[in-house]
């Protein structure tokens, strides 16, 4: 699903936030992405995203190779990543029915069309009888269950996250990991960039590491890339 | 749809279940225009400062070639008339007789340059002149008739430039029963030239003005653009094209335009009015039942359709530059 080769990115201002990355992330595997504050997790995902280019290296999704992506393909490609912000960013004059309808809005949906998977999509996250309200109205926590049914409602074949818990308690973190699990049980691609480490060794998934814009470790048995041998990374 | 679930295995495209027919998604399109289309209307009280001023600079713009367009209009209608009433008045001398008249008259009918010749004698020109002038009674104080014999020379239509009439003129003035010859086209030349300066100036002043308005009308959709940045970088972040998000304010300038199309229509109507009455003093004095027309029902068509247009073209402008220029980060 996603292939990042060589890939290095300079920001302008000459920072390297990311430095000659290569792994790979199967179709349908559910991954976490760890590392020190400012290691370059959200880099890593913006490049999946297209909201950054790679200085060097290529990244692929599905085999497309992003540098080829013409600018009028983008939106398209970013239809099918269901995108989850460690800023929520949720639009503030509308109601949360609008804001998560929002993806289905853009496909062609109407209000009435869209009215069902809105409803379905925040069953999931646990904010039935929310629609409503604005996000103002709503805690952090609460707002950022608005962005994960927003990145879920129109089903992507591929989820990223950056920071989905930092707003959450220790229980409701646990249920919206479980389920982003159950995403990745009937096939979605599932990335989340995470510091909740205890929450990423009970889970029991693949974890890529990241430190100071190197990955140390692509979470694979045995890899090269694990020189601690560690069964949890540490950055300290 | 997407490229990743079109190139993609049988897996993953079983999670996307978004599948809508050809028939299904043009109706979608009209209807998701529609919205964003009445939703755009909602914009303008977002924001009725400034839309209300746009509009109003949009309306009285198109004011101004308006007015004058019907002004010029007016006056074209009104010298093709009296062109075609080119005339040469030939004054005789009073000292002629009946029979002397009657053969001069039938020379010049005779000539190739001429249409039609009219004799107005003395009695029916004063008989005229009491009718119309109101002078009435205070003429019969008068000894004897004062007014002379006019013979009215019509020219053929290829005698009726000012230039060929001018010369037909001086050879009837050399006449010897001629006492004084008028063409009254010098002043009508006059007021063609003014009309064509106009109408000139006319088609400059539209032009600089609808450029004002396209710039003006571009402006406050580039703001209006600017002000909503961060829902535009939102939208771009959920995979909305450059097309969906240009769409609401391309309807903004159109409503600016239909709008503005109205305010122009009023002001136009109010300033032909106003105009027209001072017109009415002045053709009352020369006894003319002329009247100014307004416009016409297919003129406000295309002033409503210009209109239209430099509102959609502004903000079209505006869209082309800006809303790609916003990357979302
Ligand atoms: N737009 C930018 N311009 C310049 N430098 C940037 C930019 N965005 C990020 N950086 C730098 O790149 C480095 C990696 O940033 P990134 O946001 O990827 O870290 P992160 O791992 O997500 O950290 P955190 O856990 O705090 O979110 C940081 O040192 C940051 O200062
Ligand atoms: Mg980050």
């Amino acid at each position: 699903m996603i292939r990042f080769e060589q890939v290095s990115k300079t920001y302008p201002g000459g920072f390297q936030a990311l430095k000659k990355v290569t792994f790979e992330l199967p179709p349908g595997e559910l991954a976490f992405l760890t590392g020190h504050s400012g290691a370059g997790k959200s880099t890593l995902l913006r490049l999946v995203a297209l909201m950054e280019r790679p200085s060097l290296g290529r990244v692929l999704i599905n085999g497309h190779d992003l540098n080829k992506i013409k600018s009028r393909q983008i939106p398209y490609l970013r239809r099918d990543i269901g995108m989850i912000f460690q800023d929520h960013r949720l639009l503030m004059d509308k109601t949360v029915f609008d804001n998560v309808a929002l993806p289905l809005y853009i496909e062609g949906f109407t209000q009435s069309e869209a009215k069902k998977r809105v409803q379905a999509a925040l069953d999931k996250v646990g904010l039935r009888g929310h629609e409503r309200k604005y996000p103002i109205m709503l805690s952090g926590g609460e707002q950022q269950r608005v962005g994960i049914a927003r990145a879920i409602v129109n089903k992507p074949p591929l989820l990223l996250a950056d920071e989905p818990t930092g707003n959450l308690d220790p229980k409701l973190s646990l249920e919206i990991m479980q389920l982003f699990e159950s995403f990745h049980q009937v096939g979605v691609s599932v990335l989340i960039a995470t510091h909740d480490l205890a929450l990423v060794a009970r889970m029991r998934h693949r974890n890529l590491v990241l430190k100071d814009g190197f990955m140390i470790d692509d979470g694979l048995a045995g890899s090269q890339f694990d020189p601690l041998g560690e069964e949890l990374p540490s950055w300290d | 749809m997407g490229l990743i679930s079109s190139g993609s295995s049988k897996k993953s495209s079983g999670a996307r279940s978004v599948k809508i027919s050809f028939w299904r998604r043009l109706v979608m399109f009209f209807v998701t225009n529609l919205q964003q289309g009445i939703g755009s209307l909602g914009e303008l009280s977002r924001t009725p400062w400034a839309s209300l001023m746009t509009i109003a600079v949009l309306g009285l713009s198109l004011t101004l070639p308006a007015t004058l367009y019907v002004v010029v209009k007016n006056a074209q209608s009104a010298t093709g008339e009296w062109d075609q009433a080119a005339e040469i008045s030939l004054f005789l001398r009073k000292d002629l007789q009946t029979q002397e008249i009657q053969s001069f008259r039938e020379r010049v009918r005779l000539m190739n340059e001429v249409e039609t010749v009219n004799l107005i004698d003395r009695e029916a020109g004063l008989r005229e002149f009491r009718e119309s002038s109101g002078f009435g009674s205070a003429l019969d104080y008068l000894q004897s008739n004062p007014l002379p014999d006019v013979l009215v020379v019509v020219p053929v239509p290829e005698y009726r430039s000012s230039e060929r009439a001018q010369r037909l003129l001086g050879v009837l003035e050399q006449e010897r029963e001629v006492d004084s010859a008028r063409l009254d086209l010098q002043w009508l030349q006059r007021l063609q030239a003014i009309v064509n300066v106009v109408e000139n100036s006319l088609a400059a002043l539209a032009i600089l003005l609808s450029l004002a308005v396209v710039l003006i009308v571009g402006n406050t959709i580039r703001l209006a653009i600017l002000n909503r940045r961060d829902e535009i970088m939102i939208m771009k972040l959920v995979g909305a094209t450059n097309a969906y998000i240009q769409r609401p304010f391309l309807y903004t300038g159109f409503w600016y335009g239909v709008i503005g199309g109205v305010i122009a229509w009023i002001s136009t109507t109010l300033m032909v009015w106003w105009i027209s009455a001072s017109v009415a003093q002045l053709t009352a004095l020369y006894d003319s039942s002329f009247r100014l027309a307004g416009l016409d029902f297919s003129e406000m068509m295309v002033l409503w359709l210009v209109a239209i247009v430099l509102g959609l073209l502004g903000s079209w402008i505006a869209v082309r530059r800006h809303v790609a220029a916003i990357e979302p980060t």
